[in-house]
């Protein structure tokens, strides 16, 4: 457990990161912290492939100009252009989830999930 | 290389890019939308013919890499013979709905740019084999679904947006850490690729340990995509608040498509043998779909509202398709993707239906139907046809759906599945009939003409004992197009009935070839 804790602490963090996104996405009654949640929770999968990626003493994955540039040795580019793509979704997932947070504070009034019950129960 | 190759890429790419033409031309125009939309799905409904016949005459997959990389580097589109029926469906649903969105709304030319982007995405979601290409587009089909979906007048629907949102994100990301998983274990995201390190044997401890992480988190991930009991709850929600010609095209696609693309996973990528030698893999997945049709049907009986019940429906019948999935024999494999299909093309068909009788009758509960048979005979004899359909009395595609499904449960032996198959049934019967009687054998009651209900059916409360039919609804919304759409939709599903050797010859290279 403490070998764990010493070699692979970047994963433990993850997923302890993971948890406080989904805690956070569940239990908080605001709509715009349950997204902030979301966000978190899709963070902590960014930095797990990012971590997927390192390689011990590898520097970041440029490749010389020269066409034979002889033992390289760099950490996998492959998780670092998925992370980009991902982060991008994930902005998109936060601007449509946004606009429609605005939609539903002009329409009722509220942010909080209790209240916005309570509004629609009466209606 | 020849025009036919290309298409797989043009699929993809036409109604994404086409998507940002209705906002574009809306700025000096104010209806193009419509024409765009109909234009586009009609030209990809003819590409995806072409490319159709061209792969089940060959008998052999077209595969396209993006960009001239190599398949090891780049993303692969895949057009084979499990594909390209989910590709045929997605085109002829998307290009046969626009006869009611045209005069039913919802308006606007944004509103045809999500229609698009939703298709496009839809139809790359099929088509990818790569895993983490997977997962972009399992997002922008998400957020075409979130726009869609919010784009009806009602407050309600904005809220049941974002509860989609807030969990679709959640099983798309879920499903992101399996693919994380996957790389890790064998460091290629290709499904070809992976399929071949994963199936062909060698793996030690560790990388099997990663690949049985990574298929739980992917079948969970996929569990909220298609709604299985208990990560069902966005489902009913979405469906019943959306704008009624939204509504179809999501029923019919949107979990369908995340539905094929778990077959794709489980069959493709981890392979017969693996789910087979995971010790409790089969299980699970069997008990999941199960307890799906088991709750999803029940709760579908005690609705009120037409549109939500059948929204408990399809988390039922995607439970059936789920647990032929975990039975693992050609048989069941070939029927669940037999009734991915059936499902598909009912669910359009009933939801186009609910959202005539809404506008033409004003009747959105399972009380206001009646008497609907009497006043409004065609959508109702189509509602009709389809609740059979649904229910699997032959000659319909869900009796097609079902039967291959029950023989493939029969065959691995897994009577609890065929017990599930019988008992669906029954309770498909008792919503469907439910509304059956109401339709052909209650009268309509004439009571106070004031209570006039044509808007969007905000909570799903019981009758305030119905307006008087004369006054309810509009009947002139209801267009010509949309009648014959429900009517053609109805003839498709009982005419299909009969293609069942059709449909299994058709998968049959794809399944060999998965199970050797």
């Amino acid at each position: 457990m403490i070998d764990l804790l010493a070699t692979r602490y970047a994963y433990v963090l993850m997923f302890v990161l993971l948890g406080v996104g989904l805690y956070m996405m569940i239990a908080n009654e605001n709509l715009v912290k349950k997204l902030i949640g979301v966000n978190l929770f899709q963070t902590a999968i960014f930095l797990f492939f990012v971590s997927v990626a390192y390689v011990e003493g590898g520097s970041s994955p440029v490749v010389p100009a020269d066409s034979n540039p002889g033992e390289l040795l760099v950490a996998s580019p492959l998780p670092h252009v998925i992370v980009l793509t991902a982060i991008v979704v994930g902005i998109a997932l936060t601007a449509v989830g946004l606009a429609l947070i605005v939609r539903i504070y002009s329409e009722y009034g509220t942010l909080r999930e209790d209240t916005l019950r309570e509004v629609r129960s009466d209606e | 290389m020849s025009n036919v190759e290309l298409i797989p890429v043009l699929l993809v790419v036409a109604p994404i890019l086409l998507a940002t033409l209705p906002i574009v031309l809306g700025l000096r125009f104010e209806r193009t939308g419509w024409s765009v939309t109909a234009l586009t799905t009609t030209g990809l409904f003819a590409a995806s013919l072409i490319l159709a016949q061209r792969v089940y005459s060959t008998q052999s997959a077209e595969i396209y890499g993006l960009g001239g990389w190599d398949e090891q580097f780049g993303i692969v589109l895949i057009a084979d013979q499990l594909s390209m029926l989910i590709v045929v469906l997605i085109t002829a649903t998307a290009a046969g709905l626009l006869a009611f969105t045209r005069l039913a709304g919802p308006r606007g030319n944004t509103f045809y740019t999500g229609y698009l982007l939703l298709v496009g995405g839809l139809l790359g979601l099929t088509l990818t084999g790569d895993v983490f290409n997977m997962f972009v587009f399992l997002e922008i089909v998400g957020l075409g679904t979130y726009a869609l979906i919010s784009s009806g007048d009602g407050p309600e629907s904005a809220v049941a947006a974002l509860k989609y949102l807030i969990l679709g994100t959640v099983g798309a990301s879920i499903y992101l850490i399996g693919v994380g998983f996957l790389f890790m274990a064998t460091g290629t995201l290709n499904m070809m690729e992976l399929a071949d390190v994963i199936q062909n044997g060698g793996l030690d401890d560790q990388q099997l340990n990663l690949i049985r992480a990574a298929f739980a988190f992917m079948f969970v991930g996929f569990a909220i995509k298609v709604a299985q009991w208990p990560l069902h709850t966005w489902q009913p929600d979405a469906y019943q608040h959306a704008p009624d010609g939204v509504t179809p095209l999501i029923a019919a696609l949107v979990s369908t498509v995340s539905a094929y693309a778990l077959a794709r996973i489980m069959f493709d990528v981890f392979g017969p043998e693996f789910l087979i030698q995971t010790p409790y893999a089969r299980e699970i997945v069997v008990t999941v779909g199960s307890i799906s049709v088991i709750a999803g049907s029940t709760l579908a009986v005690i609705q009120q509202d037409v549109k939500r019940m059948l929204a408990y429906s399809s988390v039922s019948q995607f439970g059936l398709v789920v647990a032929a999935y975990g039975v693992v024999t050609e048989t069941a494999l070939t029927g669940a993707i037999i009734h991915l299909i059936g499902h598909g093309v009912m669910k359009a068909g009933l939801f186009v239906a609910a959202g005539v009788i809404a506008i033409g009758y004003g009747a959105r509960t399972v009380d206001e139907y009646a008497g609907l048979a009497h006043h409004r005979p065609v959508p109702a004899a189509g509602m009709a046809v389809l609740l059979i359909a649904l229910i699997g009395i032959p000659p319909s595609v869900g009796f097609i759906g079902k039967w291959y499904i029950a023989v493939g449960a029969v065959e691995a032996q897994a009577w609890s599945v065929a017990a599930v198959i019988f008992l669906s049934t029954m309770l498909t019967l008792a919503y469907a009939a439910r509304l059956l009687e109401k339709m052909y054998f209650t009268p309509a009651r004439n009571v106070d003409p004031g209570s006039h209900r044509s808007t969007d059916a905000g909570s799903p409360v019981a009758t305030d004992g119905g307006a008087s039919s004369q006054t309810r609804g509009s009947p002139d919304a209801v267009s010509l197009g949309m009648l014959a759409l429900v009517v053609s939709v109805a003839i498709i599903a009982v005419i299909l009935g009969f293609a069942g050797d059709v449909f299994f010859e058709l998968l049959e290279p794809f399944v060999d070839e998965v199970f050797n």
